[in-house]
């Protein structure tokens, strides 16, 4: 079987470089989708009567959801979804979800670190709900091709 | 009741086979807005390299959330779940999660601390298939304390 790579090549790559951005809406549909695709089922991402009930301000995003999401940035910008090794990130802030208006999530990302013997870049990804950062700390090591 | 800290360093027995399937990666992409065809087409996968297709960088949670209850909800642990508040998650991917593996999950409680009031766990989950070691998934996750 001859191996068609989908990669980008790690020689066009630079740190400082910026990948394409997305925003994402969410909204009650997206969570509950998600909830049944991860079969995370708590009512906090779902029932706005129960969120209330346990003191948030509203439904709030599941915030592997919002990893998830976040991720397909650097996923789509390296080429194949699984030219990703480790990944990671601190939940730093909820994505609340109103039943009107639903949310946006801004993510960006940068190429912090590049790694010339294993061929691997170190991507940091911000995720931006209206002014606050949604997660911390988010870092994608990738293997390019 | 308060988070037992003995259980830092414990090892859970390990789960039962979660068997990865094609239409499970394939509503896991769609979830998360991964378009990528590598989740959906097995020749496009294989060309790639792949056995099959694969799932996206965080399909892993799935998995490793089933190892994570046993401790959650063992009775001794002490952990009240409706206090329970994602903080941290990182995954290491050894290579992809692909259909048709049959994964096992193990988990270690790394690390049961005490901080203002809150409890933070560390929880790491083994994932492999067979030998093989296919992911390490890391979780911290928050107990905040009573009003």
């Amino acid at each position: 079987m001859s191996e068609v790579s989908t990669r980008r090549a790690f020689s066009g790559v630079s740190v400082g470089e910026t990948l394409p951005s997305k925003t994402v809406h969410i909204d009650r549909a997206r969570l509950v989708q998600y909830a049944g695709a991860s079969l995370d089922r708590n009512p906090i991402h779902w029932d706005e009567r129960f969120a209330v009930k346990v003191g948030l301000p509203n439904v709030i995003a599941h915030g592997m959801f919002t990893m998830g999401a976040a991720v397909t940035i650097v996923t789509e910008w390296a080429g194949d979804a699984g030219a990703v090794v480790r990944y990671g990130t601190r939940f730093t802030k909820p994505v609340v979800v109103p039943y009107e208006t639903g949310a946006d999530v801004e993510f960006s990302a940068t190429v912090t670190a590049l790694n010339e013997d294993s061929r691997q870049a170190t991507v940091e990804i911000t995720a931006l709900c209206g002014a606050d950062k949604v997660l911390g700390r988010a870092t994608a090591l990738v293997q390019l091709g | 009741m308060p988070v037992n800290p003995e259980f830092a360093g414990r090892v859970y027995p390990p789960s039962a086979p979660y068997g990865v399937s094609a239409a499970k990666i394939k509503e896991f992409a769609e979830a998360v807005g991964s378009t990528d065809p590598v989740h959906t087409d097995r020749a496009i996968a294989q060309a790639r390299g792949y056995r099959d297709v694969i799932a996206p960088p965080t399909f892993a949670v799935l998995i490793a959330q089933r190892s994570e209850m046993a401790f959650i909800f063992d009775p001794e642990a002490g952990v009240d779940f409706s206090r329970v508040v994602h903080g941290e998650q990182t995954f290491v991917h050894h290579r992809p999660l692909t259909a048709g593996d049959e994964i096992v999950g193990t988990l270690t409680v790394d690390s049961v601390k005490a901080a203002g009031g809150h409890t933070m766990i560390v929880t790491r989950t083994e994932l492999s298939a067979g030998d093989e070691p296919v992911c390490t998934s890391l979780s911290t996750i928050v107990v905040r304390g009573g009003e």
